[in-house]
């Protein structure tokens, strides 16, 4: 629809431009629109950085990781060159394999109770900070401790934390009379352990974020509706949330996205396993390209798309509900 | 009317700006180590990173450069990290002359036709061990030289030892292991730990258990496996091993053995140096086969080996770069640079053991010890020790019984290899 409606326009002017006396400007412009004229060829001077910026460091990639995945490269036909076309063959593979289910569950509960916890998390520091007291600045950049860190340092102080026999959880849960949690060992909690060490990194970017709304929103606002007799909790429910729906959403959508990415955190503290207990899809990409002595890139670029494609997904319900609250 | 201000000049100056742009990618993306440009430079790559410019080790490698009469420049990585390279480089034609590889890469990059073998290359390996160079074989054709090679055994902490009244020598089979295990813990100290992890490192620690009960890698579900399996399943069920076994490196588990709390710890020769400065007094017993002897270990250690070149000339000094650090004399200043290699040559080891008789059990292990490559698996390696480290995992962490596991192991590897 826009892109006809634009068309229409331009060819509009360009009648009402046309049949004017003749001008010096509208018979430079007329020369302008003819290609291979010195203007065309300076737009694409201009444009060409960008385009090329683009064609190298995104349109090359995505490209190369669907050419991975619909032919069957081994090392060998690395090297040499000359991997045999497959088709979607690869794909079929990685979604009949026996680690598909599991990958597939553990990729929806790490990535929705992860995010859940942390935007639950961040939003209600984000509140108590808003309030401004003393020291409130530095305690929140001392809530921004886990997002400065190397992704290397909090996830091996995690598992060190974590560590079934000498690891200071367990050594609070004895201290109170609880039995030893196998948590990095047993499959039983295996993800639950690495949630909480991604919960933990999440919260600062879902706090900052979420701050920052909470400071758009006019002070007036909350003034009407005390003065209107509304409780702390009427203000939050009723104008905060819906307010902050925008930012809300572009944060959870990140999150989102972050999230359903990690590797580093899960391959350091338990490498997807034991077995595949705390396997992720994105996990298991790496696992198929770099965990083992062979890489195997094919399944892995095959694992790599489904996530794009999952990504573009939640992208485009995003668009799709910032369209609908526009309208409304 | 910005369009006014002479539009050729605007856009000769966007397109030159535009192709400058073009040039700084080429340049930026053709700088790596690629060799064939200058005949005087051999370009090295090992996994070293550890020794710099100025360690001994550099100064051998460039010792041999100059005794050839050519320039050394040597590049270090880490060693996943120089495999990937490897191949890369092979696939854009930059290969270095030499590289250092891990010995399970070896048959993995020699199946891309990108080395030459020694024959190629003229080189000598009839003195090197059997055993050793059997991981660099494909097809019965050798594609480098152990420059040195490490192995598995079982340290002990003698103090912990003493206190229980276990004699390091009774350990002799698994059962003898076991009751010593039982004997410690019953003292009240920690009995064994070991690397599980899921990696390849969790293989490497469960193949002398593996090959020590008589399983073969090409079937995984044997009993001989499943009692393998079962060893170290009992083990942790019986206390006498911690849980964290299962995410420990073999750096861990080291760590965890130097804190002096347990008995025993599986590792390797490299570990010799930090033993001997060990607070306690430690000692080391040769991992045991299940019905007493010593089970083979499986070998660790980097090959020699020379990428294929268009420039077919340079292969003469590469031959003379190799054989300088291949002498005798080199393997056993190989050996000592690094104080965990043991020469790969009946003379070098004879060699090393005057100069250092109490590398003596070390030596016993690698003549003992057998290349994870070896018996033909080759590129089927990595695959079938995937699903090895797997079947280890689900055991231990009690998702699948011992025999489930690694029935569900010999399935999916024989599913991986087609």
């Amino acid at each position: 629809m826009t892109t006809t409606s634009v068309h229409r326009t331009g060819r509009a002017s360009d009648g009402a431009a046309g049949p004017r006396p003749a001008a010096p400007a509208p018979e430079r412009r007329a020369r302008k629109r003819a290609p291979g004229s010195a203007s065309t060829w300076t737009a694409i001077g201009f444009a060409a950085p960008l385009l090329a910026y683009l064609a190298v460091f995104y349109a090359y990639p995505l490209w190369r990781n669907i050419e991975l995945s619909l032919h069957d490269y081994t090392v060998r036909s690395f090297v040499l060159g000359d991997p045999a076309f497959v088709g979607f063959e690869k794909y079929a593979e990685v979604f009949t394999a026996n680690a598909f289910p599991t990958a597939l569950v553990n990729t929806a509960l790490f990535t929705l109770v992860s995010i859940a916890f942390q935007y639950a998390i961040g939003l209600g520091l984000a509140r108590f900070f808003h309030a401004n007291f003393r020291l409130s600045a530095v305690l929140r950049a001392l809530f921004l401790v886990p997002w400065l860190l190397p992704l290397i340092v909090s996830s091996s102080t995690w598992a060190w934390m974590l560590n079934s026999d000498h690891g200071i959880v367990n050594s609070v849960v004895q201290a109170f009379g609880g039995e030893q949690i196998n948590w990095l060992t047993s499959p039983d909690t295996a993800l639950t352990a690495v949630i909480i060490a991604n919960i933990w990194l999440g919260i600062p970017f879902n706090l900052v974020i979420l701050h920052a709304g909470l400071q758009q929103i006019p002070g007036e606002v909350y003034e009407a509706a005390a003065l209107d007799g509304a409780s702390p909790r009427q203000q939050f429910w009723r104008i905060t949330f819906p307010l902050l729906r925008p930012v809300s959403a572009i944060t959870l959508l990140l999150g989102f996205i972050y999230t359903l990415k990690v590797v580093d955190v899960i391959w350091i503290m338990t490498t997807g396993g034991p077995g595949n207990a705390s396997l992720t899809l994105a996990v298991w990409s790496y696992r198929e390209a770099f965990g083992t002595g062979q890489p195997d890139f094919s399944p892995a670029a095959a694992i790599g798309n489904l996530l794009i494609v999952i990504a573009l997904v939640f992208g485009f319900i995003h668009v799709r509900m910032q369209r609908s609250w526009e309208k409304s | 009317m910005k369009y006014r201000s002479l539009p050729l000049a605007r856009s000769a100056g966007a397109l030159a700006a535009a192709a400058a742009l073009a040039v700084v990618a080429a340049c930026s993306s053709g700088g790596g180590s690629g060799s064939g440009g200058d005949a005087d430079t051999y370009t090295w790559w090992d996994p070293y990173p550890q020794h710099d410019e100025s360690s001994a080790w550099a100064e051998r490698v460039n010792a041999c450069g100059e005794e050839a009469g050519v320039t050394i420049e040597r590049t270090a990585s880490d060693t996943t990290d120089l495999t990937n390279r490897a191949l890369l480089a092979a696939q854009e034609g930059t290969s270095p002359d030499i590289i250092l590889l891990d010995n399970p890469a070896v048959s993995t990059l020699a199946d891309t036709e990108m080395l030459t073998t020694v024959d190629e290359l003229g080189l000598d390996v009839s003195g090197v061990d059997e055993n050793l160079l059997a991981a660099g074989v494909v097809d019965d054709q050798a594609y480098g030289i152990p420059i040195g090679a490490n192995t598995l055994a079982i340290y002990y902490n003698a103090d912990i030892l003493a206190a229980a009244g276990v004699d390091p020598a009774s350990i002799t089979d698994w059962d003898s292991l076991t009751s010593a295990l039982a004997q410690v813990t019953g003292n009240g100290d920690q009995g064994i730990t070991f690397a599980a992890i899921g990696t390849e490192e969790g293989s490497f620690q469960f193949l002398p258990w593996f090959w020590g009960a008589g399983a073969d890698l090409r079937d995984l579900d044997s009993p001989e496996a499943v009692a393998a399996l079962e060893l170290w399943k009992g083990w942790l069920d019986a206390g006498y091993a911690p849980n964290s076994v299962l995410t420990n490196s073999q750096n861990t588990t080291w760590e965890e053995f130097l804190t002096g709390e347990f008995a025993f710890a599986v590792n390797g020769t490299w570990q010799v140096n930090s033993a001997a400065e060990a607070e306690f007094a430690t000692g080391l017993v040769q991992i045991p086969a299940m019905n007493g002897g010593a089970a083979p270990a499986p070998t660790g250690g980097e090959f020699i080996v020379a990428p294929a070149q268009s420039d077919t000339d340079r292969y003469d000094v590469t031959r003379q770069i190799v054989e300088c650090m291949t002498t005798p004399e080199g393997f056993v200043e190989t050996a000592t640079t690094f104080a965990y290699y043991i020469p790969p040559t009946a003379e070098g080891q004879d060699a090393l053991l005057t100069a250092e008789p109490e590398l003596e059990p070390w030596v016993a292990a690698v003549r003992e010890a057998k290349g994870r490559t070896s018996d033909n698996l080759g590129t089927d390696y990595p695959k079938i020790s995937e699903a090895l480290w797997t079947a280890v995992q689900n055991a231990l962490s009690g998702s699948a019984t011992p025999a489930d596991a690694l029935a569900q192991a010999q399935a999916d590897a024989e599913a991986a290899l087609g």
